[in-house]
Formats: C-alpha cells, structure tokens, sequence
C-alpha cells in the first residue's frame, strides 16, 4: 500500500517541478449538427488547470457541463456533434491534432473520468478486478496476474473492505456507493495528470456522498491529481473546491476562487442560484423560519440556434438592449475573478 | 401535538412487508421490512417531512397511506376515517381527500394525453361537473399553478420540468384535496426550478390550508418547507420533532450523521464532520436490535439487542435512541 502510494508521489513530483499548466483548454467549441439547426453546447470555454488544482464546473442540466468533459477526452458522440474550433492541450501538446490511436493512449491513462451513473458505468459481465485491470494491462502493460495484485491494491486505496474478496466479485454485487469506490479506482489505475469527475456523487446518499467526496479529495492530495468536479450541487462546491467556473447555456459566465463565488457572486446568474438554495440553518445557529425562496424566473433554455446574446438575458433582471444584441466580454475584477456580465457594476 | 381538530392525516403503527418468494414452488419466508411500526399525524395545514436514504422506506410509506400498496397492518385514518377498513369504491371516495405527487416529472404523466386532459382525469374518474364545468375548473387549476391556458393543448414533452411538475400538482389538486403526498416532488429539477416548485407548492398551502405529507432526502429542502420532520431508517421513524428543535438539536446518531454529511454552500465554514461508515443494511434481514447499529458510532451492547422505543425527549421531540433513554441519562 505504502510502495503504492510512494510509487504515485514520485510520478507527481516530476510534473510538480515544471509550475506550467497540466491541462489548457482555450475557445473550446463543441457544437451538435441536429435537424433544428446547431445546439452550441459548449461554446467559447476556456480554463486551466496546474497539477494538484481543484476546480470545480458547475451549471444547471443542460448547460454544456458534462459536455465540456466529454470534449477534453474527445469522446463527443460524432455525429451529431463535433469539436468545432478551440484547442485542449494536456502538458503544450494539443490533443485535437492528435490521431485516434494517439489519444486512446491518453484516455484512462493521463486524463481519466468518473462518471455520474455508477449503476450503469460498469459492466455487469466483468469482474472487478478485471475492469480495473483493463487500463493497466492496456497502457503499462502489466501482466493479468501483476494486474489483479494491482487491482486489489487499489481497491485497498478506495478503502473497500475486504478488497481481495470483492476484486473477485461482479458491480451487482456491491452497493453504490462501493461502485463509484471502484470507478475512483479504475479512474486513479494509471496515475492520472488529470480527473474528470462527472457528477460523481449525484446519484448517491448523502451519507454516502461525504464518504465518497472526502475520498477523492484524500487522494487527490496525496496523489497531486488535477481534479475537475463537474456538479450542478453548490455546497458540494463549497466543500471541495477551490476554484470555480459557473456556466450557463455552454458559456462560461463567471470563474472565480471558491471564497469569492459565495462571498461576491457578480454574475446575475451566480448570484440568483445561491439564492435559490434552501440553507441548512442548523450550523448557523439561528432558529429556522421560512421565508419564500428566490425564484430565477423562466427555464433553462434549449440551446437551439441562440442568437449572439446573452443567454442569460430572458431570465434576468438587469438585462437591456444590449445584453440581447451581444454576448458581453469578460470583465476582470481581479486576476482570479473573471464575470462576463454588461452590467458587473450596477449588479454588484 | 396540541390540535384541536382531528389530525387530516393520522397514522399509527403502519408496517408494509414485502414478502419475497425464491421460485415457484418453494417460497421462502424472507421479507422485507419495508415499513416496521411508523406512527405519525400531520395536522390540518402543516407540513410533515419525511427524510431518509434510498431504501429505508419512505417511498413505501408514501404509497402504503393511500392504500396504492396494501398496509400489511395498522391503523391510518384521514380525516378521522380508518381507510385501511374501507372497500375498494369506498376507498376511491375516499382518495378525493388525498392525492399524491411523483417525483419524476417525466415518466409520470401520460405522453399521448394533453395537459388539459391529464389536468381533468380526475375529474373524469371522480364523475365531476360536466364538460363545460371541468374545463372551467381545469382553466382554473392551470391558473393556480402558474401555467397558461394556452398550453392546456399541449403535451407533456413540450414541457420543461418544473412545468411538467405544476401539472402533476394541479391534478394532485383537482378534487379539492385535504392532503397531498409529495414523494420526492423537487428532487428531478434543477435548483432554479426546484425554489418556483418549492414557492408554489408552500403558497398553495397558505392559500388553501392543505397538509403536506413532504418525502425528500434533500434536508435543506425539507427545512425549509416542513413544521415537523420525521427522520426514517430502514422502514422506522427514529427521530420525530418539529423541524427548529431537529435541525439545531439532533438527538438520534443518524440524524446527527445526516446533518453532518449535507455539503453546505459556505467555504468558509469549516466543520468537524461526523461520518457515519459504511452502507446502509440490507431491508432484508435488518439488523437486530436498534437498525442503525452496524454504523452508530455510539454503539453499546444494549442497542444490538434490544430496539429502541420511540421516547419523548423534549416536549414534541421524539427519538429512538438507547442513549436517550432516561435510565442512562
């Protein structure tokens, strides 16, 4: 367990020495040709990400938050979608331009996924040892014995109780909570540079939930992974995260640290989803009352042929001609605090 | 609970058991203790909320109080009347006074029927008004929800969710009933959507004194909409209370490790965690004694034998706890 561990530092420490960004997605655009005309579902994103961060995406369903992960591993179902323009490069080398093969290596390898469904992301035909165990004997071409001892040190890693029992066993036979257990697993097999984490604890209990978020970020810090949690859940965000992008309509409208989000959320956007979140008020200390909560007005928009504008705009209070006509431009209030709103300073 | 009037709802020592046959022609005697002993009123224009993970019987509990699965035994009585003694026709009557709201807005209403329709079905099976008459009260439904009449032609699919939602909310409301059933009403839509549902569903109460029977295992939600809530664990209540002293004073280790476990919107507040390990039991076979002891990190030997009893701790506040029980304390 411990040579386990030792093994994964080692593997971080080369790539902490250079402070570059592990993962740079610039303009990403990642439309879907459908029969009513083009679904922009990611349009214009850009983050970065340096090894050890923990940046959180965040957005309502069909936001283009799922898509956006999707697009770094080039997993887009083509057609009807495709990578339109933009660059993704993972250490300066940009895997758009690379070939199939290229990027099979990449995939599970340097960057990796968990995704939301644990129920339906495994298969039911295969042991777990043997799902774990795929990606290593693909990409470090371990045999199948040193695979299984792999696998079950992993599972080890993923605190799973009797790891050797349950290596044998089959994803019908655990519970949720112990397959996205064994999902980190498959996903932490090759040491990633980058983990995309889609939704991973939505479909879990909450006591279930802790248990699994405080595991990925265990690990995460003992193993200098760059996380990217996708989550529509805002006190998931508060617990885990230390930067966040909040989107809307496949557009990134705000990013900022995790402190500033919840203490100074400058997009109309932002600022309508914390308040439209029931609060615990139990930690506060204060008697409970109930009072209305905020409404966003309207729905989410389908994203079919949107006009050039903000999308923002049908559901919010400031908007005008302006924010109708054209998307705004990114403000920088500070160097980490970016919001792309026309009307920052009468909002905030 | 101090009411003058008869509880609306009114359910005591409720238990559902699901009995599970291997085979045709040996079957075998295990059951699931879906729902074991769960007692609870709900008085005229409050709102209970029932919390709780998946599989401990809240969903069950849901269905058993309006006879949609058939009570094993017990007692529940809407508005004074002990349902679980009436015929089948006398129990359609019967459901006038209580109506049910799913949680998944989009498998739960019927995608060839209109919204209009769907909206006056009960009606229909309730032989309401005529025609003219249930298009009135329908028009007048779609109103109270926030829908336009202009959409009552069209079908579920050209509807988002929360608005798929407010039609499941204006058939729940269309015989004019005491009670409502929410199971898990808020829980498929997104958080903007989710606080419209929450705003509707607490003014239609106000407005028309209904009493909400509220399941969710969102517990900021069901703070936020409930008077009282019952905390349920593998098929029984093990803490009952009014929501103020429940979320500030949790006295059952399991609501304790629930409130602990929900992520709170608020980097800064760093908080001692207290997690519970492990997944919850089986329903098939559940542990012996107090259900919650194979996690409880306050185990004693007493609690894998004996089940706790429901006792009142503070005034109006209930918990099954050994650790509660006047003879340690």
């Amino acid at each position: 367990m411990e040579k386990l561990i030792n093994e994964f530092s080692n593997h971080i420490h080369v790539s902490n020495l250079a402070e570059a960004a592990v993962l740079e997605v610039e303009n990403l655009k990642t439309y879907f040709f459908v029969k009513q005309g083009v679904v922009k579902a990611v349009d214009d994103f850009s983050f970065s990400l340096k090894s050890g961060d923990k940046l959180a995406i965040v957005g309502e369903s069909g936001c283009g938050k799922s898509m956006t992960a999707l697009s770094v591993l080039r997993l887009v179902p083509n057609p009807p979608g495709r990578i339109v323009s933009g660059s993704i490069k993972l250490d300066g080398k940009d895997l758009l331009q690379m070939s199939e093969s290229e990027m099979r290596n990449i995939r599970g390898n340097r960057i990796s996924m968990i995704f939301q469904e644990p129920m339906t992301s495994l298969n039911p035909v295969l042991s777990i040892a043997q799902q774990i165990g795929e990606a290593l004997i693909l990409h470090q071409k371990l045999s199948d014995k040193d695979a299984f001892d792999r696998s079950v040190e992993l599972l080890k890693l993923v605190k799973i109780p009797e790891p050797l029992r349950r290596a044998r066993e089959y994803p019908h036979q655990l519970s949720g909570g112990m397959r996205q257990r064994v999902m980190t697993a498959m996903a932490l097999a090759c040491n990633p540079q980058v983990l995309l984490a889609d939704e991973p604890t939505t479909a879990l209990d909450v006591t279930i939930q802790a248990q699994i978020l405080d595991l990925i970020m265990e690990l995460q810090d003992r193993l200098g992974t760059a996380v990217v949690l996708i989550t529509h859940d805002l006190g998931v965000v508060a617990e885990t995260s230390e930067r966040v992008i909040v989107m809307y309509g496949g557009k990134k409208v705000e990013e900022a640290n995790v402190n500033d989000i919840f203490a100074m959320p400058l997009h109309p956007y932002t600022q309508g989803l914390l308040a439209a979140v029931p609060k615990l008020t139990t930690l506060s200390g204060k008697e409970s009352y109930s009072k209305r909560l905020q409404e966003i007005p309207g729905i989410v928009p389908a994203l079919v042929n949107l006009p050039d504008a903000c999308t923002f705009a049908p559901r919010c209070a400031f908007a005008t001609d302006i924010c109708r006509h054209e998307y705004p431009p990114y403000t920088n209030i500070s160097s980490s605090h970016k919001v792309a709103c026309w009307h920052v300073a009468k909002v905030c | 609970m101090v009411s003058n009037e008869a509880p609306v709802l009114d359910v005591s020592n409720l238990k559902k058991h699901f009995s599970i046959g291997k085979g045709i022609f040996h079957k075998s005697n295990e059951k699931v203790y879906a729902v074991d002993g769960v007692s609870f009123s709900i008085p005229k224009g409050q709102t209970l909320g029932l919390v709780g993970e998946s599989g401990c019987g809240k969903s069950t509990l849901a269905r058993a109080v309006i006879r949609l699965v058939e009570p094993t035994s017990g007692e529940v009585r809407i508005m004074g009347r002990n349902i679980l003694e009436l015929s089948k026709s006398e129990m359609r009557d019967c459901r006038r006074q209580a109506q049910i709201i799913f949680q998944d807005p989009f498998s739960s209403l019927n995608p060839r029927m209109t919204a209009g329709d769907i909206v006056a079905e009960p009606l229909i099976v309730h032989n309401i008004g005529s025609r003219i008459q249930r298009l009135e009260r329908v028009a007048e439904l779609f109103d109270l929800v926030g829908l336009r009449a202009a959409q009552l032609s069209s079908l579920p699919h050209q509807f988002s969710g929360g608005q798929r939602q407010r039609i499941g909310i204006a058939r729940a409301l269309a015989l004019g009933p005491q009670l409502i059933i929410g199971d898990e009403p808020v829980s498929a839509l997104d958080v903007s959507i989710q606080a419209q549902v929450i705003n509707l569903m607490m003014d239609l109460q106000e407005k028309k004194q209904l009493s909400y029977l509220f399941i969710a295992h969102d517990l900021a939600v069901v703070e936020h909409i409930s008077h009282r809530v019952a905390v349920m664990y593998l098929g029984r209540i093990v803490e009952h209370s009014d929501k103020n002293s429940l979320f500030s004073r949790p006295q059952h280790p399991y609501t304790e490790a629930l409130l602990s476990a929900v992520p709170v919107p608020n980097p800064k507040l760093k908080r001692h965690r207290r997690l519970v390990q492990g997944d919850v039991p089986s329903p098939i076979n559940p542990p012996a004694g107090c259900h919650f002891h194979t996690r409880c990190p306050y185990l004693t030997e007493q609690c894998r034998v004996d089940v706790p009893p429901l006792i009142e701790v503070e005034q109006g506040h209930w918990v099954a706890c050994h650790l509660r029980s006047p003879k340690l304390n």
